[in-house]
């Protein structure tokens, strides 16, 4: 009998014991488990908080890339010499995507499915933005990008998608209507890469111009792999027209210009989507004395006093070098991304991206070096004002919107080429 | 007027993509192998064209003395090294082979220039010609001269020499050409390194009027197989009439109509022609009649 007591007692020694066990791991794996969107709220964890990002270090967009991968690293290191985000480190984790859709989807899937960041930023244009959110979303992810605004992204009817910058289709009204408001009707000559962020940009300035009389005389898209603008500025060239608008990337841009030189076709009002932001390297590729008068539209520059704007410029210079008028815009427009996500992440107290999208959804104001941001229903910046900058005496000068800022006058005629100005 | 601009344009235009072309279908017509790292090269003729420049102050048309004799020994050694290795089985293998070649050249580039888009800038590349109302530029005029020296030091080469007849007599039967004691490996050798010191000669003009980065080769090659499938495959004539033909056809079409059905256009061009004539304009039936 005293035999049978002890076994029966090692048995139930040996079951409370294996309950303890198992009890035991189940802990262990519920606290081994990741911090992805459904992470605890009262999380104390001192890990760094990760943030994964797709850029475009090679490809047609690597110039804009490597600008967007810098503006999240200045980012990151501003904010960690503050304290980081809740009190942990952030911790970038970069992929590159070759500028092409198919691998920026399938880097949003390994940073999520894999890797476990706590949250993603957008990459750099409409046209990788717009796969990427889908992917985000079907991982119940928030996209906060501020380089991605065309209106397809917008139109997908996805809600956890947030532009901090202006959208596509405003970001010329500020030119469209100083020019209607300060020139008699003329003739514009448009032309435009089909690309989801540049197209909108220059019809949107194209139906406001057309309502209010100005006549569209040649009107050109041309796809994203072309390599000869020749034809296209020969067109524009043979139309005489005084105001040119381009939907242009920076190689584009910068060929226009060369092909208006060559055949000797100097417009009055010359703007260009982009190219003429990017600073040394747009003086280098049209030279110096070409820049005058030459206008482009921007949410942002170095000048500007908005939010934080003085130290983001101050660290990029100290990590990258250069001179600030050289800073690209999308520099500002990633840093803008990363500092929403602070305040909001700061707000809601957790790494939760389920609270952070029903706490970017409710109409609160953020702060950022591009000035402040509202989301829209759609995600959209309501609160945005895109400016316009114009090459002046070799200096890129903020001149749209009067009485925002410190702008100077507008230079109302652009000079001959060669003439500097 | 705008309609024969842009015949001007596509002319003076196509006439160095010729020299690209007439790299790329030579090597084909030789070694029956399609050079798909001729793209990458070009770029690194562009590349070695601007470093001349940017940092000795060399002119991008005299830099020609260097980088031409330069890549000429680089094609050498990708035979020596990747091509004749593969032995029999060429064809199949050679299209992985050269497409490694062109990646590794892509990411050795990536790495010491950099994804920032450069272009050879010179004092002349804005000047122009104007001719009543039609405009020369100064850069294409002079690569147009360019490429037709070089072009026509081809065809001396080809018809007026020993090794002309040595490389002609493989690219019709590279056996029989052998049986009668050609060295083919060295017609081989050189011929890839004629065709890689071409695309130095292209890659000077394409850094001078284009914005580049090593991810540039990509559109470079898919219109240079475009143009040498168009022309002919191992026709040095053909790659020529096709490379104007396509250019002519793209700016035509984009000043009448529009950029975007450019490409689009010569493609059915292109599928048409084939159509017709399977070998291409002057295929492979009419290099055996050279």
């Amino acid at each position: 009998m005293k035999v049978d007591r002890q076994a029966g007692v090692r048995r139930r020694r040996r079951t409370l014991g294996m309950w303890a066990a198992g009890a035991a791991a189940l802990a262990l794996a519920a606290g081994c488990s990741s911090s992805s969107p459904s992470s605890s709220a009262a999380s104390k964890s001192s890990a760094p908080i990760t943030i994964g990002v797709s850029v475009s270090l090679s490809g047609d967009f690597s110039g804009d890339g490597l600008a967007t991968k810098q503006g999240y690293e200045t980012w990151a290191a501003f904010q960690n010499a503050h304290g980081g985000i809740l009190g942990r480190q952030i911790r970038l984790d970069f992929l590159s995507d070759g500028s092409s859709p198919t691998q920026v989807v399938t880097n949003y899937q390994k940073l999520i499915t894999v890797d476990h960041v706590n949250f993603v930023l957008g990459p750099y244009s409409t046209l990788l933005t717009k796969p990427s959110s889908v992917i985000a979303n079907r991982y119940g992810y928030v996209m906060l990008e501020g380089i991605g605004g065309g209106p397809s992204v917008f139109q997908q009817g996805l809600h956890n998608v947030f532009d901090v910058s202006a959208s596509a289709k405003y970001q010329l009204i500020t030119f469209a209507k100083w020019l209607a408001a300060t020139h008699k009707p003329e003739d514009v000559a448009y032309a435009s890469m089909t690309d989801p962020f540049l197209q909108p940009m220059l019809d949107g300035a194209r139906a406001y111009l057309t309502a209010h009389g100005f006549k569209s005389v040649v009107y050109k898209l041309y796809p994203l792999e072309t390599t000869d603008y020749t034809p296209i500025a020969s067109a524009i060239a043979a139309s005489k027209a005084p105001v040119v608008v381009l939907g242009t990337m920076p190689p584009d841009g910068y060929a226009f210009i060369q092909d208006f030189i060559q055949d000797k076709y100097n417009p009055q009002i010359l703007i260009e989507a982009s190219g003429p932001d990017q600073g040394a390297a747009f003086v280098k590729a049209v030279g110096a004395k070409n820049t005058g008068g030459i206008m482009v539209p921007n949410t942002w520059f170095p000048g500007s006093t908005y939010y934080q704007n003085a130290q983001m410029v101050s660290l990029y210079l100290k990590m990258f070098g250069g001179t600030a008028n050289n800073i690209s815009a999308d520099v500002a427009e990633a840093f803008s991304a990363g500092q929403v996500l602070t305040q909001a992440v700061d707000h809601i107290g957790n790494t939760s991206n389920a609270a952070l999208e029903t706490y970017l959804h409710s109409g609160a104001t953020f702060q950022s070096v591009q000035g402040p941001v509202q989301f829209a229903s759609d995600g959209e910046n309501q609160a945005a004002t895109p400016f316009v900058f114009q090459w002046q005496n070799g200096t890129l000068q903020d001149v749209l919107p009067p009485g925002v800022a410190h702008p100077v006058p507008v230079m109302a005629v652009k000079p001959a080429w060669g003439a500097g100005g | 007027m705008v309609i024969l601009q842009a015949i001007i344009d596509g002319i003076l235009v196509g006439g160095f993509y010729a020299l690209m072309a007439c790299g790329l279908t030579l090597v084909f017509g030789v070694m029956e192998i399609v050079n798909f790292a001729q793209g990458i090269l070009v770029v690194l003729g562009a590349y070695l064209s601007y470093a001349l420049y940017s940092h000795l102050r060399v002119d991008p048309f005299l830099s020609l003395l260097i980088t031409i004799p330069g890549m000429f020994l680089v094609g050498i050694a990708v035979y020596w090294t990747m091509i004749k290795p593969i032995g029999q089985d060429r064809v199949i293998m050679s299209l992985l082979t050269m497409f490694a070649v062109g990646t590794i050249i892509e990411g050795i580039l990536d790495l010491v220039f950099t994804s920032n888009l450069v272009q050879t800038s010179t004092s002349y590349e804005n000047s122009s010609l104007r001719v009543g109302p039609l405009i020369f530029p100064y850069v294409y005029l002079y690569a147009f001269a360019m490429s037709a020296v070089l072009l026509g030091g081809l065809y001396l080469l080809l018809y007026r020499t020993r090794f002309g007849r040595s490389l002609r007599a493989a690219m019709q039967n590279t056996t029989a050409a052998r049986l009668v004691g050609i060295n083919t490996d060295w017609v081989s050798a050189f011929t890839l390194g004629i065709g890689v010191g071409l695309a130095a000669a292209g890659g000077m003009v394409f850094g001078l009027t284009n914005s580049f980065d090593a991810a540039s080769s990509y559109d470079l090659i898919s219109r240079l197989l475009a143009i040498v499938i168009f022309g002919g495959f191992g026709s040095l004539g053909g790659a020529l009439i096709a490379s104007i033909v396509m250019l002519v056809i793209e700016d035509v079409v984009a000043v009448v109509w529009s950029p975007t059905w450019g490409q689009t256009t010569f493609y059915i061009v292109l599928i048409i022609i084939l159509l017709l004539r399977p070998q291409g304009l002057m295929g492979r039936r009419a290099v055996r009649a050279q």
